[in-house]
């Protein structure tokens, strides 16, 4: 099971929180064509290499943050960042 | 085949015989004794049959993988009889012959062999397909398993969680001495070993052997070791997560112990490969440590007349062992270019051998050392990919993996003193390794206790290269033999499968099964390859190999399920629903009354009287901050911004694609304070999505989101004398219905507890008081209310009676009857989806919903002229006169209050007119008629009741 680096917990084992999913900004919902809507609904980069994703601590300190993982290595190389601080979607 | 005199290595106590049966006939050997070496001592030779062909089969490897020896020990199926130890009366039984092991009737297959090839499940039984039922029970008779007794009493598992420093995977020299060095450098130290007792291969050695065994031993004991034996590590996966079953725990039947290892270590030693030839699978044909492990450590002689077919010092050493236990022994030298081509004999044993220079030896023991397998799982769970060495005849771990190191036979090949400096060399690093990875854990948990001193580096592997001993490549002779043993699988098999072009060794695996039974390739692997590689005419480095997985070793479900730890959840009125009768149900963690004895009665007295119900876990979030508007306003489909203080509203939330998340009223208690409550199974997910908002989207809302679900008691009370059951209990409360109207909320003292709030709301279609009490008074409330309302005929309801009551009512429930594809418009509720918010959950899909004429509805359903038959739910609706489906029941029920079956279900839009007449299959295929009803409400659809 892989260890994740809570920005508040430290290293956790996954199961103590919740994979959201590959970070992605939000389209404008009153705007967004339907193409645009479904892309962020279901599309996904799904890289073989580095990703940016969102987890949920769960168990722990219940805050999402995000960080990135080389999806090959499942090595994560940048500390996490709580999701908050990244502002406002692009 | 007699017990031998004492041996100064053997590990069986003869003060203590143990009698135990063996088919049902008496046998004896003493403690310490495997069921193998007390039933070869015993002069049995035939163990079992072979899965396909059902061929008389012996001991050959003689441990745990041995293909051959699985038993059935009482009502436990699959025992390895050469690791288990044998117990006083314990019956042990050859498993799946018949009728007897010594005459099983299927061994004619043996004739109809060519019918049975690699792929013959794929081609002998596919047509015609009508006779898939005969096929299936040919088929089960070749299933090799053991019987297993549903009557079996549930034994107690266990799990355990730990983590240490350094896991050692293997107790033999190099593992002991792994472990020990790494305990001297500091490091907690877990060492797994899979026999009974630590030493590895020393144990069935000479007495130089044995002496370092148990000096190695003794010093890993002295160092603060945690030794665990007849245990394996049947895993590694992610940051050295590692599985270890535990098979000696002394309570626990198995235990599942959940290591997480900062460094891994694996030191499991070599596995000795069988050789293929014609008829090496004849009770009598055994692999070279076999032989040595019956006469140095159980003083068992397995044969007095012996062939040793031998390419390395460990068949030489069986030799002098046969010898010394005064077996007649010839050897045959495969480094001086003797071979060795078939075996001869009947169905009870070898008798002969035939040599490839044409010779013919009499024996009835034929003893193989044809080389080595290295069993580099745990490496290949850790992304290694072993590649192989032509001058040792084997595979090699080829990729450095920095928190696994592997030692011992692993490694390389030497003197034990050149490899137990190795094993000392893996020990320190792992140590050093594991300080690293231990300083960076704690260094990255912001709130743990600062790190001491620098971030020390990562220290390198400069451990010295063990030395190859070179090693002829033996694989198969110039006959075809048997490759997978417990498949049954022979070299013939695969070259046919490779001609018919399964030539990967993936693909030749899954056609032919081989490496794919009890022994899952530690003795077949690489014969299965090399076989591969002659028929392709390439080498073996270029076939390569396949991918080990976990398990290493067979796990008991029982040890998977192990201890439970999931939490049950019960509101503060559970020990009076036991005490009164309730049916309980399980919803997720919850334990909730179902029902009292009679749900119809429930309904009734809760139509005409008054009802009390424990809806605790209703999930409730209590809302506080001056931005809870927007919050609300986001998550819910309809609008929020001006709900007064007092005042509850009804809402649908959405997620992003438009799918109904989840219902419930929030209501307002004060000027920034609202309370929500979620249905049963969506309080944690709501919380989470509220959250999600919250921290991402809008971080600059001021919300604070508090789960209170299990801090209030929530008791439902509905009927028509509600209101007078609350005037007796609630004085301070206005409850006049000009004053406490429908859809409002207002705090209360209730029975004389102070900080409960109750609302006006009406799942159940009748006037009602849905009380949140503190929880620690939640009985005291329960009680005062059954009290109260004695003449008044109060009696409580559960969740039976509740549900029928709002299928009455046409009131839908999240997820059953709406499922992952129902968009907010389908539950007829298109007026509280507003569309000028700014924005909320799921917006556009919603705005391109109220477009779609194609989407199901949700209508009310009754069935016509079969007034007594209740619709199956989830029973499919179809055209008439067709298969067609267009829609289904998603709730249904008989209704105590009309006296008719009353349904919801979800149709297509040109079915969903009221009065339409609907075709319902009921899951026995009978037909019904249905009609689609005006209103989603069977009972009072105009509400009065609810208002009152």
């Amino acid at each position: 099971m892989l260890i994740v680096p809570c920005p508040n917990c430290g290293p956790r084992n996954a199961a103590d929180l919740r994979y959201v999913g590959e970070s992605r900004p939000r389209p404008d919902p009153n705007s967004a064509s339907a193409k645009e809507w479904r892309a962020y609904l279901y599309e996904r980069a799904n890289p073989a290499g580095l990703l940016r994703e969102t987890w949920y601590c769960r168990s722990g300190c219940r805050r999402y943050f995000t960080l990135e993982r080389d999806t090959v290595t499942n090595e994560f190389t940048n500390p996490p960042t709580p999701v908050a601080k990244l502002g406002k979607r692009p | 085949m007699t017990r031998l005199p004492p041996q100064p290595g053997e590990v069986i106590d003869r003060s203590r015989p143990v009698d135990f049966t063996w088919n049902g006939r008496a046998m004896s050997g003493f403690a310490g004794d495997t069921i193998a070496s007390a039933l070869t001592a015993g002069g049995v030779r035939v163990v079992s049959r072979s899965m396909k062909y059902r061929r008389p089969r012996g001991y050959m490897s003689n441990d745990y993988w041995d293909p051959n020896g699985l038993v059935q020990v009482g009502d436990d199926p699959n025992v390895r009889s050469a690791h288990r130890l044998i117990e006083p009366d314990m019956a042990v039984e050859a498993q799946n012959v018949w009728p007897s092991l010594e005459h099983d009737l299927r061994a004619v297959t043996g004739l109809a062999s060519r019918f049975l090839t690699a792929g013959f499940y794929y081609k002998t039984f596919m047509r015609p397909m009508w006779l898939w039922p005969t096929y299936e029970k040919v088929l089960s008779t070749f299933s090799p398993g053991g019987r297993i007794d549903l009557d079996t009493p549930h034994r107690y598992h266990d799990k355990r969680y730990t983590h240490p420093d350094v896991v050692v995977a293997g107790g033999g020299p190099a593992g002991m001495a792994a472990a020990l060095a790494a305990a001297e450098a500091g490091a907690m130290v877990l060492l797994v070993e899979h026999g009974h007792r630590l030493g590895g291969h020393l144990l069935w050695g000479d007495d130089h052997d044995r002496t370092l065994a148990a000096e190695l031993a003794a010093a890993v004991e002295a160092a603060g070791v945690e030794v665990l034996v007849d245990s394996t590590v049947t895993g590694r996966y992610e940051d050295n997560w590692t599985a270890i079953v535990q098979r000696n725990h002394p309570v626990a039947v198995e235990r599942l112990i959940k290591a997480r290892a900062k460094i891994l270590v694996a030191a499991p030693g070599l596995i000795e490969r069988p050789y293929v030839f014609d008829g090496n699978d004849k009770p009598g044909v055994m692999l070279s440590g076999a032989v040595r492990r019956f006469v140095n450590m159980h003083a068992v002689r397995p044969g007095s007349n012996a062939v040793v077919f031998t390419a390395n010092s460990d068949g030489d050493a069986a030799a002098a062992d046969l010898k010394r236990a005064g077996a007649k022994v010839t050897v045959v030298d495969a480094r001086r270019g003797e071979g060795i081509v078939r075996a001869l004999g009947g169905s009870k044993s070898v008798r002969a051998v035939e040599l490839a220079d044409g010779r013919r030896l009499d024996c009835d023991l034929l003893v193989t050392a044809a080389g080595w397998t290295a069993p580099t799982s745990l490496l290949n769970m850790a992304c290694d990919r072993p590649v192989y060495d032509e001058a040792t005849a084997r595979f090699f771990p080829s990729v450095p993996i920095g928190n696994v190191l592997a030692t011992g036979g692993l490694a390389g090949d030497g003197s034990p003193d050149e490899l137990i400096d190795h094993a000392r060399a893996t020990g320190r690093l792992a140590a050093a390794r594991a300080r690293a990875v231990s300083h960076r854990l704690q260094a990255a948990t912001a709130r743990a206790r600062p790190v001491d001193g620098e971030a020390p580096g990562w220290p390198p592997d400069i451990r010295p290269a063990l030395p190859r001993v070179p090693h002829p490549a033996l694989f198969r002779s110039t006959t075809h033999g048997v490759v997978d043993f417990s498949e049954d699988v022979s070299s013939k098999d695969m070259v046919g499968a490779a001609t018919e072009g399964y030539d990967s060794v993936e693909l030749l695996k899954r056609y032919t099964t081989a490496t794919m039974g009890p022994s899952q390739g530690k003795l077949e692997t690489v014969n299965t390859v090399a076989v591969l590689a002659e028929a392709r005419g390439q080498t073996i480095a270029e076939v390569g190999t396949t991918v080990w997985r976990p398990p290493y070793a067979p796990v008991t479900m029982g040890a998977l399920g192990g201890r439970l730890f999931e939490p049950q959840r019960v509101s503060s009125i559970h020990p009076w629903h036991q005490a009164n009768g309730a049916t309980f149900m399980l919803a997720g963690q919850w334990i909730r009354p179902d029902h009292y004895g009679d749900p119809a009665g429930e309904v009734r007295n809760t139509r005409q009287n008054v009802g009390i119900m424990d809806v605790t876990p209703l999930g409730k979030l209590d809302l506080r901050g001056p931005d809870v508007p927007k919050l609300l306003s986001h998550l819910y489909t309809n609008k929020w911004m001006k709900l007064a203080v007092g005042s509850v509203r009804y809402g649908i939330m959405c997620a992003e694609d438009g799918v109904i998340l989840d219902d419930g009223v929030t209501g307002r208690l004060g000027d920034q304070h609202y309370m929500m409550t979620t249905t049963s199974s969506g309080a944690a997910t709501v919380w989470e999505w509220a959250e999600n908002w919250l921290q991402t989207e809008h971080p600059d809302w001021r919300v604070h989101v508090t789960p209170v679900t299990s801090g209030y008691t929530s008791i439902n009370v509905a009927g028509p004398e509600s209101r007078t059951l609350m005037r007796r209990l609630a004085g301070d409360v206005d409850l006049d219905p000009e004053a406490f109207r429908y859809m409002q909320v207002r705090t209360a003292t209730v029975a004389g507890i102070r900080d409960c709030f109750m609302w006006r709301i009406g799942f159940t279609g009748e006037l009602s008081f849905e009380l949140h009490v503190p929880a620690g008074h939640g009985l005291a409330v329960w009680e005062a209310l059954l009290e109260a309302g004695e003449d008044l005929g109060v009696r409580p309801f559960g969740v039976e009676a509740q549900r029928i009551m709002r299928l009455e009512k046409g009131h839908f429930i999240v997820g059953q009857d709406t499922d992952g594809l129902t968009k907010a418009p389908a539950v007829g509720l298109r007026h509280l989806i507003k569309l000028d918010k700014h924005d909320f959950a799921g917006k556009p899909e919603l705005a391109w919903a109220l477009e779609d004429p194609s989407a199901p509805v949700l209508v009310a359903i009754q069935p016509t002229h079969h007034g007594r038959v209740v619709p199956d739910e989830a029973a499919q609706i179809v055209r008439p006169g067709t298969n067609e489906i267009i829609g289904r029941i998603t709730s249904s029920r008989m209704s105590p209050s009309l006296h008719r079956p009353v349904c919801l279900g979800q149709v297509l839009p040109e079915v969903s007119d009221p009065g339409t007449e609907l075709t319902v299959v009921m899951l026995d295929g009978r037909r019904i008629t249905a009609r689609v009803m005006e209103h989603h409400a069977h009972f009072d659809p105009d509400g009065v009741r609810v208002r009152g």
